[in-house]
């Protein structure tokens, strides 16, 4: 074991399946000589040479679609956006390419991509820089979503999904690359060596996609949330005094539904927490299989919180931010609700 | 603003939109335009550097004249029985397509698109590549798979997406995929397919491989970002690819104008990126054949990528969805002044005495009943109305294993 930042995870899982498999290949831009501008592919060029870990172009659509090649061809790449709000030219790519082609070509051409992208707010990073857009990827048949929320489960989840024959969207909370913020700007940052999902295993293991985790036990309400926000949820629970059950969804497609419908079963009450817009976000599907599951033994609406329908707004990032006190107030009303 | 603005200064800007030369009632228009001799360009060595190769992008490479001699050192010197294939080919392809044009119309399937007038483009490439070459084509190039030879009773079983439909019903007719035959599945948003191209010959250079890979694009899709993404990651990591441009001159209605090419050349592209641009006759099946062979060789021998603009003209509609005479002379396929592929390769054949009127008139009735023959055959299997496929299929290869959430929705569909 070692203790690793979410960061040195993520690097860790890259060394490790680039040194299990010669197909294991990524790239991106300044991903090579530099090692990525958040350090996740430090020193993989000069382990692994240039032809396994290199620069890209500018051009996110044209990193998907070689990417898709090559993952068509048998190799294994796994490529950086350099910020999940970049994706955007290579949106198509993914979504009519990547998603679709083992569908169209029945079966016989398979893409096992994994497209890696920081996402989230809360580093001041405005509105090109913070954004969360998980669910312009759930929407899509074909594409699979996961988002760690500790360095363990990166570094075992960034494995699966290396190892998946499946195209996998790995969105990375990177205001918790460093540390396990809860949403308290106000208090020091804790380092994740603080945190115990910081012990990390050097070699080879795998967390199965579609399993959720429950990172807290409790009887009265139900957190379902995912990267940076279990964090806050955890933070919320505590400071709540509600004795809450915080889920971390971990894989959003395909979602772990068992969990979900065990604890909201038990408890009859849920608060659904995500940082990304509120409309058509990713708290709408899951409020609506909720309530699908468990609309008998629910005790109160579901309550989602959430970035408002707004642009990630540089100055009032922490008035836009869906920190502890907002999930309390929700956790409060669901608690108070007949 | 609901009213046109007022009188215009004589220095206001004005914005220019591009109009082809001739519309439905217009004569067509083909003046001013000038090509090389046949025979007159040269040929370089397959290891010239980009820089020195620009003039190609505006001459055209040609061998065959207008007579059936074929001239010059593009000339691929191919013997008589490899030019009888490529015109049985060729052949084979245009009685295909009209046959299959017929069969939508006959309410047998809901879509089809020819690929009269551009049969050389594809059937040349074909035979120029290796069998195992990875083709990544836009939707007009069902001669690569006649070429390679791929079962033409399968393309009918796709068209038909009968219960034999290898892709099992999931893809508009001619959309056509074959691990086997090196055809990359058919997407129907346009030039998708370039990056893709580049990134898998990029990973046969990754691996060591001998493999290249070659894709097609037409005139009008040029103007999609991933042309430009896979120009740039083509030239940048010098991927052992062929671009292939076909300039039918329609982007259905629109004329290849509206796609940048009343400025410049398509071919021209290239120049900017440093890959060697070729413009080739796209209806002289031995100028084809040759400038594939070229990029071919340049590719294998680690090179990198080549950029062709094929040029030609769409003979017919885009697809079944369109009328032609709705926006083009209806007489501009006849005047096209490069000729029809077919009639040029036999009148070659013909000339050098390996082909005769009585032969080629036997080849085409061939086509045609091997063609009705299949057709017969795959017709028996079932058409598209006839509903082939469970409905719990439409569930499968969306992912590797199915989730939960899609088997209960197979589950909540009754199947």
């Amino acid at each position: 074991m070692a203790i690793m930042s979410m960061i040195q995870a993520l690097n860790s899982a890259l060394d490790t399946m680039m040194g299990r498999d010669p197909n294991v290949l990524t790239f991106g831009e300044d991903v090579g000589y530099f090692g990525g501008v958040f350090k996740v592919t430090e020193h993989l060029q000069q382990k692994y040479g240039a032809r396994r870990c290199f620069d890209a172009p500018i051009s996110e659509g044209g990193i998907a679609g070689t990417a898709i090649g090559m993952a068509v061809y048998g190799l294994r790449p796994v490529v950086e956006i350099q910020f999940a709000d970049y994706m955007y030219p290579a949106y198509d790519q993914l979504v009519s390419e990547a998603a679709k082609i083992r569908y169209r070509s029945a079966g016989e051409f398979t893409v096992p991509l994994t497209v890696r992208m920081p996402y989230g707010g809360g580093i001041f990073g405005g509105q090109t820089h913070s954004q969360s857009p998980e669910a312009l990827f759930t929407h899509v048949a074909g594409l699979k979503t996961v988002i760690p929320s500790t360095p363990y489960d990166a570094k075992g989840l960034l494995i699966a999904a290396i190892e998946d024959d499946d195209p996998i969207i790995f969105l990375e909370p990177k205001r918790i690359y460093n540390g396990p913020f809860d949403g308290r700007r106000d208090r020091p940052v804790v380092p994740w060596s603080k945190h115990d999902a910081s012990e990390v295993p050097e070699g080879h293991y795998t967390i199965p996609l579609g399993k959720a985790a429950i990172v807290r036990e409790g009887a009265d309400c139900t957190i379902l949330a995912y990267g940076t926000m279990v964090h806050v949820a955890l933070a919320a629970a505590e400071e709540s005094g509600i004795d809450s059950e915080v889920i971390d969804l971990r894989t959003l497609v395909p979602v772990d539904i068992e969990t979900i419908v065990k604890s909201v079963s038990k408890t009859g009450r849920c608060v659904i927490v995500h940082e990304a817009t509120r409309t058509s976000g990713y708290g709408g599907e899951l409020s609506a299989l909720v309530q699908e599951h468990c609309f008998y033994q629910l005790e109160a609406p579901i309550e989602r919180v959430t970035g408002y329908d707004t642009p990630y707004p540089h100055a009032l990032e922490w008035e836009y931010f869906p920190g502890p006190s907002r999930v309390i107030k929700a956790m409060r009303r669901v608690m108070e609700a007949a | 603003m609901d009213q046109a603005p007022g009188p215009r200064r004589s220095n206001a800007l004005s914005l220019h939109v591009p109009a082809p030369r001739a519309r439905p009632g217009d004569k067509p228009d083909f003046s001013g335009w000038s090509f090389p001799e046949p025979g007159a360009t040269p040929r370089p060595d397959i290891d010239a550097p980009a820089f020195e190769l620009r003039d190609y992008a505006y001459g055209l490479v040609r061998v065959l004249d207008m007579e059936g001699n074929a001239l010059g050192p593009w000339a691929p010197h191919l013997s008589p029985d490899a030019m009888r294939r490529a015109l049985k080919h060729m052949l084979l392809t245009r009685a295909f397509d009209e046959r299959m044009h017929r069969a939508q119309r006959q309410g047998k399937t809901s879509f089809y698109m020819q690929s009269l007038g551009e049969e050389a483009i594809a059937v040349a490439a074909g035979m120029a590549l290796s069998p195992d070459d990875m083709c990544f084509p836009s939707y007009r190039q069902q001669g690569l798979l006649i070429a390679r030879e791929y079962p033409l009773i399968d393309m009918m079983h796709q068209i038909y997406s009968n219960a034999r439909d290898p892709l099992k019903g999931r893809q508009l007719p001619i959309m056509y995929s074959s691990k086997r035959a090196g055809f990359f599945t058919i997407s129907g948003n346009l030039a998708t397919q370039l990056p893709i191209a580049v990134g898998w010959s990029m990973a046969s250079a990754y691996s060591g491989d001998m493999r290249i890979a070659a894709a097609w694009v037409g005139d009008g899709a040029t103007a999609e970002g991933d042309f430009h993404s896979a120009m740039t990651f083509a030239a940048v990591y010098r991927a052992p690819v062929i671009i292939n441009v076909t300039n039918n001159q329609w982007a259905i209605s629109s004329f290849q104008g509206i796609a940048g090419g009343d400025n410049t050349t398509f071919a021209a592209r290239g120049i900017g990126y440093g890959v060697p641009p070729l413009r080739v006759d796209g209806n002289d099946f031995l100028a084809v054949y040759a400038v594939t062979q070229w990029a071919a060789e340049r590719a294998r021998a680690n090179l990198g990528p080549t950029l062709i603009e094929h040029f030609s003209y769409r003979g017919g509609p885009h697809s079944t969805s369109d009328d032609p005479a709705r926006y083009r002379p209806a007489d501009e396929y006849r005047c096209w002044p490069l000729g029809d592929p077919i009639e040029r390769l036999k009148q070659h054949l013909v000339s050098i005495g390996e082909w005769s009127e009585d032969q080629h008139r036997a080849a085409q009735e061939d086509a045609a009943e091997t063609v009705r023959a299949t057709g017969r055959e795959a017709e028996k299997i079932g058409t598209l109305t006839e509903g082939a496929h469970p409905r719990s299929s439409m569930f499968d290869d969306v992912y590797k294993d199915l989730p939960w959430h899609l088997r209960q929705q197979r589950d909540e569909s009754g199947s």
